[in-house]
């Protein structure tokens, strides 16, 4: 701890007196000769003495607290690293697939043999998933900072809701919500996507505020601060998961294959839903990392005057990440509706757009991988530490400044599948 | 024969500074010209005017006839106008095979649902842009570097990748802005006799600018020189070298 360290703390401890004592340190009264200042409570005077004392511990030892999460020079990457790596397509594709075999059977046979709360949780986990992988294409891949991705996820949950009112089966519903969502955001993103970074930061998050808006306010149409609710769950080719027919369906599920009703079931079939969704989803943007397109988003995150200058039109290779984001929102939010039965504006606030944010960056911009157990984390996590309920968002921020500290790089950060060139060729 | 590319009257004005005042120039199928002139004379703004990424403030630029002053960036490299940078802007973290698929985007088959289910179409797309993309490697000598991020090639590697990158995208005229900045005298060398090349088997035109004066004489079929945005004398190298204007600008200049 070096004199220059005290120094600092003094500084900084005696610029937060200051600073804090205009709030916390005096007290305004109103007395007959207008009004007075006085010493506030001696509660608030304890709380400034102990925010002094705070700022100038947290000073005098920052670099040996800090210290600790910096890189030291050498080392490539700080914090721990994986040791082994999973097979990938390219590198061993009999090992992929093999993998990729057992993690869907185990996922397939794992709601059986647990909770139905569990089983559910999952399932809003698999929502998640959808929605950080549709926002890590805009965000990660093509590097556009969208604030506004949960617009397009409540356009996907209403176009579901308003079409099964219709009397539209799930399944139709889906890809027509999905490209409702994309349309959208092609709409949208046509006049803003020449705008670059902060700029395109704030706009969207305008338009996501102004599509909340305007579901709250189009009450003939979306029923307004009420929602929709009684919406239609999804059947299995018209087989419902009810204890009666009351959604469309021409039979129940437990009525055609002659078993006992139980609620799990359909628990249990909306969270192979869900897993089934995220498998497409994984494996679209898979094969899109491996498309021109693919590499045109990492060549424009590059360098953008560059591509220009070779004859690639940015709007479009932007347009077309935004378009792709966009429709994986909606086809989540179809998804989401239809689990919940119930949706209003409430579902689809700028804290929900934070969160999906959050686990992008908090899984690494990019990596599938990274984002998938980000959206675990994120939303296992806070249904675990229950009794913390209060202090969620408290959490969410303090593990974002850690992240950000310890690893802005997320937790996996991206491996981009490299186009080799075969020796043999 | 009929010019290739045809500017007139160009002029490029920045605020209360006139960059490019009233510069003409052509470039005819098969010729290299060169533009040359002291620091800060105007040429990469030049460039820029004709590559689309300034607007020229007044000015015809025709392309095989066709105007194209005004166009975007992208619009005119796609009818077969590309160019390199004065400092190198490869794709850094992408491997150099891949810096050679990305200019071939517009060449490819980009229909989604072909990527999507790998058709065969897709495949034969993305097969004959790798070799296409290998074969350049060669031609300038980074084929073993192909799995190799741009990044990590040396610079000589880099300024080569550069043109191979302009050349898959099979353009009619190629742009250099001084390729030979910062290369030793034998990369020098191999550069002149690779721009070479590409004229006489590639059939590409080449505009050039350069400070190397003995790249510049030995390479050139006609010189246009600018100093402080005015154009000051056009020729052969033989001409411009005994030119007592160009003699008086370059000396001014020290
Ligand atoms: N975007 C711009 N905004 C303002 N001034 C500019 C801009 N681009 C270039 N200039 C000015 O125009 C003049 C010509 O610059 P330019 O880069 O074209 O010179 P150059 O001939 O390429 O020089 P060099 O040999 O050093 O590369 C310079 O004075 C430069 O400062
Ligand atoms: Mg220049």
């Amino acid at each position: 701890m070096s004199s220059s360290a005290l120094k600092n703390a003094l500084i900084s401890s005696i610029t937060f007196l200051i600073l804090a004592g205009w709030m916390l340190g005096v007290r305004m009264e109103a007395s007959s000769q207008g009004i007075q200042l006085s010493l506030a409570s001696a509660k608030s005077l304890q709380w400034l003495y102990i925010g002094v004392a705070a700022v100038f511990f947290s000073q005098l030892f920052h670099q040996a607290i800090f210290g600790r999460f910096k890189k030291k020079p050498g080392d490539a990457s700080s914090g721990f690293k994986l040791s082994f790596k999973l097979p990938t397509m390219e590198s061993n594709p009999k090992g992929f697939r093999l993998m990729v075999s057992f993690v869907l059977a185990a996922l397939i046979i794992w709601p059986f043999l647990v909770t139905r709360g569990s089983v559910d949780l999952a399932t809003l986990a698999l929502i998640y998933i959808m929605l950080g992988l549709g926002l890590n294409v805009v965000v990660g891949l093509a590097g556009l900072l969208d604030l506004g991705y949960v617009g397009f996820y409540a356009v996907g949950a209403y176009s579901y809701a308003l079409l099964s009112e219709q009397g539209l089966g799930f399944w139709t519903c889906l890809p027509i919500a999905g490209g409702l969502a994309a349309l959208f955001g092609l709409i949208l993103g046509f006049p803003v996507l020449r705008l670059r970074g902060d700029y395109l930061a704030i706009v969207t998050l305008g338009f996501g505020e102004i599509i909340r808006l305007l579901l709250n306010n189009l009450t003939h149409l979306t029923g307004g601060p009420n929602g929709i609710s009684g919406i239609a769950k999804p059947t299995f080719f018209g087989l419902e998961f009810n204890r009666k027919v009351k959604d469309g369906g021409w039979d129940t599920m437990h009525n055609f294959f002659g078993y006992d009703y139980s609620s799990t079931h359909k628990v249990i079939f909306l969270y192979l839903m869900a897993v089934l969704l995220v498998a497409i989803t994984l494996f679209v943007i898979n094969r899109l990392l491996r498309m021109p397109i693919g590499r045109a988003w990492e060549a424009l995150r590059e360098d953008e005057i560059a591509c220009r200058s070779l004859g690639l039109n940015p709007t479009v290779i932007k347009l077309s990440a935004f378009t792709i984001g966009a429709g994986f929102a909606g086809f989540a939010g179809s998804f989401f509706a239809a689990r919940q039965g119930f949706i209003s504006p409430e579902s689809f606030t700028f804290i929900e757009s934070a969160i999906i944010l959050a686990i992008v960056v908090l899984g690494g911009m990019g990596s599938q991988l990274g984002v998938v157990f980000a959206a675990i984390i994120m939303t296992v996590l806070p249904e675990l530490a229950r009794e913390f309920n209060e202090y969620r968002m408290l959490m969410f921020g303090l593990m974002m400044v850690f992240m950000m500290i310890w690893r802005p790089q997320g937790l996996l950060p991206m491996n981009r599948p490299h186009l080799e060139l075969k020796e043999a060729s | 024969m009929s010019a290739l590319l045809k500017v007139d009257n160009l002029t490029m004005r920045f605020g209360g500074l006139l960059a490019v005042n009233n510069v003409a120039l052509e470039l005819h199928p098969g010729e290299i010209v060169s533009i040359i002139g002291p620091n800060g004379a105007g040429k990469t703004t030049v460039f820029n005017c004709l590559t689309g990424f300034y607007r020229p403030t007044s000015g015809e630029i025709h392309f095989n006839g066709e105007a194209i002053q005004g166009m975007k960036g992208h619009q005119i490299a796609r009818k077969g106008i590309v160019r390199t940078f004065q400092h190198v802007r490869l794709f850094k973290d992408m491997t150099v095979i891949e810096n050679l698929l990305v200019a071939q985007h517009r060449h490819l088959n980009n229909n989604f649902i072909a990527g999507l289910l790998k058709t065969p179409a897709f495949r034969r797309s993305e097969q004959d842009a790798m070799q296409r993309a290998l074969s350049w490697l060669e031609k300038v000598g980074l084929a073993e570097f192909a799995n190799r991020s741009a990044g990590n090639l040396a610079y000589g590697q880099q300024r080569r990748l550069e043109i191979a990158r302009c050349m898959v995208t099979q353009p009619q005229i190629l742009m250099l802005d001084e390729p030979a900045a910062g290369l030793n005298p034998k990369e020098t060398d191999d550069l002149d006799n690779l721009i070479e090349d590409l004229r006489s088997k590639e059939n590409v035109s080449v505009l050039l600018i350069e400070h190397d004066m003995k790249l510049v004489m030995g390479i050139s079929d006609r010189i246009y020189v600018v100093n402080q945005g005015c154009p000051l004398a056009n020729g052969k190298p033989a001409e411009i070298k005994d030119n007592p204007d160009v003699i008086k600008a370059y000396l001014g200049e020290f």
